[in-house]
């Protein structure tokens, strides 16, 4: 085989993965506990904070990532790895959002007056009650986000010259010329999203289906 | 003050407004490719959801792997292994092409996932019920199946119809002429930001918005409405 297995090769890619999967992380992270309360505000209150929430998530939903990284980045000249962060939770947070007021719906009104009618006050509703059995049915929809968000943050090479995974192997590929050798790198970036992508998605569909009883 | 300086400054506009032609090109460019993604990924989607629901072994691990394949690589990879990997094997597509096989390949396995589990959801004595009155498979599935599927599908099909336009902005990244890349073009020429990229999220928001707000209206009522505040909501979702 061509010289693509070099220690320095996947160092080199190693590091692209690291910073690929910390802006995924963060990302996630962040726009899980945003998203939740956009999708809490716009699905339990009313007036202006429904208003708010509601307006946030259909503007940023409906509009690409792609454009939110770019207005990020050239509007805000936010440098790199906290423009990332902050696109991709900009846009994640509006769907999430959408997600968790999905989910709040899907649980029935019995349960909040059951709840409400044992003493609990409306929070305490919402986070032992309704939470709980809401976070069941939007396991394989979150997930599907988080996935998306892994995916998409390819998009940071091309836009903003962050040097994830696929700026790295992009960068190797400038440096070889052989049919085969691309090919393999090619491999070689589409196999390890794929593993992570599809770990993730297995481990879901296991605690989604340990969670239904 | 505003009107005459900053990002969003009154001449600006009247110099995106003068070139609304050039939007209104990008904006074709992005319907364009959509339907034809659309198009493609519906009759893919089909393709993969029935060969995922068939008997045979062989055809429902095609359908998995396909799925699995798309759903768990980035968009981009695969657009770029069209745009750059391909002509190592001396196949040179336009990026038109480009752009509307790989959308549509991408969604068609989102959506043969939609159509999967729409087929699934359809109880399995309808279809032995058909096939005992004589039915072919085939045509239990045309008759039968896939017309009460469609019900439950539509919702969250319309949803990967938004995700599909939202995703033809990648082509903008290989330099297809669609909003994204008109709204990045302009701007780098002149330098205004502002005007170019409100516009292009407008432009985007009147296709999928009117989209989303359909999908969510259908999946509202296939699931008898909000908790609170709707006093005919099905209590029980066990």
């Amino acid at each position: 085989m061509s010289a693509i297995f070099t220690p320095e090769n996947m160092l080199f890619i190693l590091a692209g993965l690291k910073t690929t999967l910390y802006i995924s992380v963060i990302s996630i992270l962040l726009s899980t506990l945003f998203g939740t309360i956009l999708g809490v505000l716009r699905s339990l209150t009313r007036g202006v904070p429904r208003a708010i929430a509601a307006v946030y998530i259909e503007v940023v939903r409906n509009i690409p990532n792609l454009l939110w990284i770019y207005v990020i980045f050239i509007v805000f000249r936010l440098k790199s790895m906290d423009a990332g962060v902050v696109s991709f939770t900009i846009f994640t947070s509006a769907a999430v959002g959408e997600i968790v007021r999905g989910g709040l719906n899907s649980v029935g009104k019995g349960q909040w007056e059951a709840a409400r009618s044992q003493g609990f006050n409306l929070l305490q509703v919402l986070w032992y009650v309704v939470l709980p059995q809401a976070m069941r049915n939007m396991i394989p929809a979150l997930v599907s986000q988080f996935v998306t968000v892994i995916k998409d943050t390819s998009f940071l090479w091309s836009v903003i010259a962050i040097q994830e995974i696929t700026g790295k192997v992009t960068i190797l590929m400038g440096r070889y010329y052989k049919v085969n050798q691309v090919f393999i790198l090619y491999g070689i970036l589409a196999l390890t999203y794929f593993v992570i992508n599809f770990a993730i998605s297995h481990f879901s569909r296991r605690l989604q289906k340990r969670l239904s009883y | 003050m505003f009107l005459n300086s900053g990002p969003f400054a009154l001449f600006k506009w009247e110099a995106l407004f003068s070139d609304w032609h050039i939007f209104a090109a990008g904006f074709g460019y992005t319907l364009l490719i959509s339907l034809c993604a659309l198009i493609l990924s519906l009759a893919i989607g089909v393709l993969v959801g029935i060969a995922s629901t068939t008997q045979s072994r062989l055809l429902r691990a095609i359908a998995r792997v396909y799925v699995e394949f798309f759903q768990n690589t980035p968009l981009l990879i695969q657009i770029f292994f069209l745009f750059n990997g391909l002509p190592f094997l001396g196949i040179v597509l336009n990026i038109t092409t480009i752009g509307i096989i790989g959308v549509g390949m991408y969604h068609g396995a989102y959506i043969g996932e939609v159509v999967r589990s729409g087929i699934g959801s359809i109880a399995k004595g309808q279809l032995e019920a058909a096939l005992s009155q004589g039915f072919s498979y085939w045509q239990s599935m045309r008759y039968i199946v896939i017309p009460q599927a469609t019900r439950i599908i539509l919702p969250p099909l319309t949803m990967q119809a938004v995700n599909l336009i939202k995703n033809t902005s990648v082509v903008a990244i290989i330099s297809g002429a669609d909003i994204m890349f008109t709204a990045k073009s302009w701007s780098s020429g002149n330098i205004y930001y502002g005007p170019a990229y409100v516009v292009a999220g407008l432009l985007y928001f009147i296709l999928c918005f009117p989209l989303a707000t359909l999908a969510k209206r259908m999946e509202d009522k296939t699931q008898g409405g909000p908790a609170e505040g709707n006093p005919n909501a099905v209590p029980e979702k066990a």
